[in-house]
């Protein structure tokens, strides 16, 4: 954990004095010692028969009932991060010798991944809510420095901000939440409030008149966190703009790591939710929606990396609604395995978009396979694993294990929303068929679209313009091959290599560890971390074979519309439905309106009317124009003539003397 | 006869103290005036002292009046010494013009 940190200091700090390959090498070197450490305590949970520890470090804070240490927690739930992150962190790093070889930046970028991996994991070793929350943040930060890592684009620059205030609104919500579990169970280490919390199972949380149990209230908070954190449906629109950043950043944090965060999270704090049938339901209703809208969203865009994107955050919204009906441990192998796949197609348009010159649009892609041969297989694997092809009874790609898992369990929960949930994770799945095939197609069949677009290539093509990163290499569309297919180059070793780990990952990972995940040897391995659900009733079979039906349908269609006849997806570009689904539902125009508007408008109010009418009116500008006028009045008595000043004299002395008399002053008693 | 009794000295000095005061912010024309009016404040309070001292028959009255007497006339000459420089600076005595305290 500390590794990574000193690295990134190291890197960082250093830059200008040990120049970018050291920088590369230290960074990506860190990385690898922790993914050295990393694999042997997972393998010693999966086929050993480790036990949970935990490594206190030192104190952080101990104020009053208030302690927060910091420790390292192995456990299995923790052991499953450790993977994952280390192994995506490393491969994106590797993969970034490639990809970022050209940008003079190159050492502050390896010192923010860097740096992103140890509050990554610091994160998933945290013993309480409080080291959790400060690999959240530090997560946050990373996230937003490397989304503007481009700095000088305006676009980016937005985008980060975007992404971090975003954030900041979920982690409101997380900080509520843990002040709330303090507030109630005295408490912030996990094992300490999640006896607590079974222990005082129906202890109410007032205010007012209003009344809550206390824990559907500290899991909802902590769950609103979540949403920010994994860009779930209402705090999802930071995940698309944050394609501004280099696509290896996708990778690794909006694919495989940050994002899971969340998912992590509400897994973690399991045996709150389990008391929490609301707050579950909740998640459930949110994770299925987010699932189903990013499908709907993502069929729609142009960009390659926006495809991707909202295909994250639909198979977060999978991962979601799993830990709401109480599947944790279909939810985290569902994370395991989405990090290979996911992290390999982002990796894959990465190569696509760097060998045809930083081209991001769909529409001016095509005929890559020939030219990329290597990416176009890597890349139709991590399809095959993300829509999760699979026979079940036979086996398949990673997807098809964690994915069915989920779909499964919603279907025999009787989990609040369960039901509901099915059917957004078959609707989400069918589109998730569709889209992935359509950006298959798109991108690497058929003949290279890019010189027709050169000249047609005009501000109006809307959000492509900002996919650019570098303006300079607006206009490399060239000519196609002579045999129709892109004028593409295949990307070097170093950033295929990434690419093939991934890929085996995604064809056997599911295979390998579904039964310690899930099956006949789950018991052992989680060993209670996450509460596992009890035996249900086996769900029919017409239920595990509908995911292949849905699937196999999304690829029918994306066939019919991108491969057989390519004019028909033009003419349903036009409609506007497709309009609606192309602009997010609108989601940033209303937030617009309502949101930034409204706390323009506040600011406005607050500054015209509170600050300088009342506050200055009454302060600063208001005693000076209160002196002024008293002072202008006064004067008025200061008439320069003696006589005045006689008569008041006068009349003053006749005053005391009345005064005097009638008081009685100096008379004899 | 009418009786010439203390209480018509004590109008008479009153009516003289008025008078004078009076005359020290009624005036707009001489300065002169406010010198005048001052001595004549000064003489009426005498008048009563001495009133007083003769119908109490106690000398304390007497040798007060003759206290206050000794300081109307330093003190009216003062105020002519600092006429004339007041003039001789100025050109002029009239109580209107003098307004160069004015805030």
């Amino acid at each position: 954990m500390l590794g990574p940190l000193l690295a990134a200091a190291f890197a960082g700090l250093l830059q200008r004095y040990i120049g970018n390959r050291i920088a590369q090498i230290v960074t990506t070197a860190s990385i690898g010692v922790s993914l050295a450490l990393s694999w042997p305590i997972f393998i010693s949970f999966v086929w050993g028969n480790a036990h949970p520890y935990l490594i206190e470090l030192f104190n952080f804070i101990d104020v009053g009932q208030f302690h927060s240490t910091w420790s390292v927690r192995i456990d299995s739930l923790s052991a499953v991060m450790l993977v994952v992150v280390t192994t995506v962190s490393f491969l994106v790093h590797v993969y970034s010798w490639g990809y970022m070889a050209e940008d003079p930046h190159r050492a502050r970028f390896f010192s923010y991944l860097a740096f992103f991996t140890f509050a990554m994991l610091a994160l998933v070793t945290a013993n309480d809510l409080l080291q959790l929350f400060f690999g959240w943040e530090g997560v946050g930060v990373a996230s937003y420095l490397l989304i503007g890592f481009w700095f000088q684009k305006r676009s980016a620059n937005d985008a980060a901000i975007k992404a971090f205030i975003t954030n900041r609104v979920g982690d409101f919500g997380f900080a509520l939440g843990i002040m709330m579990a303090f507030f109630c169970y005295h408490s912030i280490r996990y094992d300490e409030v999640f006896t607590a919390a079974g222990a005082h199972a129906n202890l109410m949380f007032g205010i007012g008149h209003f009344h809550i149990r206390a824990v559907e209230a500290v899991s909802l908070l902590l769950f609103i966190g979540a949403m920010g954190k994994s860009a779930q449906f209402f705090l999802h629109v930071w995940l698309p703009d944050a394609m501004e950043g280099p696509t290896p950043v996708s990778a690794l944090i909006h694919a495989a790591t940050m994002v899971t965060a969340g998912v992590f999270m509400v897994c973690r704090c399991g045996a709150l939710f389990q008391l929490a049938p609301y707050a579950s339901g909740f998640v459930t209703v949110i994770g299925a929606t987010t699932a189903l809208f990013a499908a709907t969203v993502g069929v729609a865009q142009n960009d390659i990396k926006r495809v991707v994107a909202y295909s994250t955050c639909s198979q977060l919204g999978y991962m979601f609604f799993a830990a709401g009906v109480g599947a944790y441990n279909a939810a985290m192998f569902h994370l395991f395995t989405h990090a290979f796949f996911k992290a390999l197609l982002f990796l894959g348009a990465g190569s696509v978009i760097v060998g045809l010159h930083h081209e991001q649009d769909m529409r001016n892609m095509g005929g890559v396979r020939k030219s990329m041969p290597i990416t176009w297989a890597m890349m139709i694997i991590g399809t095959l694993a993300l829509i999760g092809f699979g026979i079940p009874g036979i086996g398949g790609f990673a997807g098809f294990y964690s994915k069915d898992a989920i779909i499964e369990s919603a279907f025999t929960s009787t989990a609040i929303g369960a039901q509901f949930a099915f059917w957004c994770g078959i609707g989400a799945a069918f589109l998730t068929s569709f889209y992935s095939w359509r950006l298959a197609f798109m991108t690497f069949e058929g003949v290279y679209r890019g010189a027709a677009h050169a000249g047609a290539h005009s501000p109006g093509h809307g959000g492509v313009a900002k996919a650019e990163p570098d303006p300079a290499h607006h206009d490399h569309h060239q000519a196609p091959n002579p045999d129709g297919s892109a004028p593409a180059h295949e990307s070097p070793w170093v950033m295929l290599a990434p690419l093939l780990v991934l890929a085996a990952g995604a064809v056997f990972a599911g295979a390998i560890f579904a039964p310690y995940f899930l099956g006949a040897n789950a018991e052992a391995f989680w060993r209670g971390v996450v509460p596992l659900r009890s035996a249900h009733a086996e769900a029919p079979a017409w239920v595990a074979w509908a995911p292949l039906g849905v699937t196999v349908a999304g690829f029918l269609l994306a066939v019919i519309f991108y491969l057989w006849n390519a004019g028909a997806a033009k003419f349903l570009a036009k409609g506007p439905v497709w309009a609606f689904l192309y602009n997010k539902w609108y989601f940033d125009e209303i937030y617009d309106f309502f949101f930034v508007k409204g706390a323009r408008a506040l600011g406005d109010l607050l500054w015209k009317v509170g600050d300088q009418k009342l506050i200055d009116g009454l302060g600063p500008d208001g005693v000076a124009a209160s002196s002024r006028f008293f002072s202008r009045n006064l004067r008025r008595l200061q008439t320069g003539f003696v006589y005045h000043y006689s008569f008041l004299m006068l009349i003053a002395a006749v005053a005391f003397g009345a005064y005097a008399i009638w008081a009685g002053i100096g008379a004899p008693r | 006869m009418l009786e010439i009794g203390l209480t018509h000295y004590l109008v008479v000095a009153a009516a003289i103290f008025t008078i004078g005061v009076f005359g020290i912010f009624v005036n707009r024309k001489n300065v002169i005036i406010i010198l005048m009016s001052i001595e004549l404040v000064l003489l009426a309070v005498n008048i009563n002292l001495v009133a007083f001292s003769a119908f109490l028959r106690n000398l304390e009255g007497q040798i007060f009046a003759l206290l206050v007497l000794t300081v109307a006339a330093a003190e009216a000459a003062v105020g002519l010494a600092i006429l004339v420089t007041y003039f001789r600076n100025r050109g002029d005595i009239s109580v209107e013009d003098i307004n160069q305290m004015r805030g």
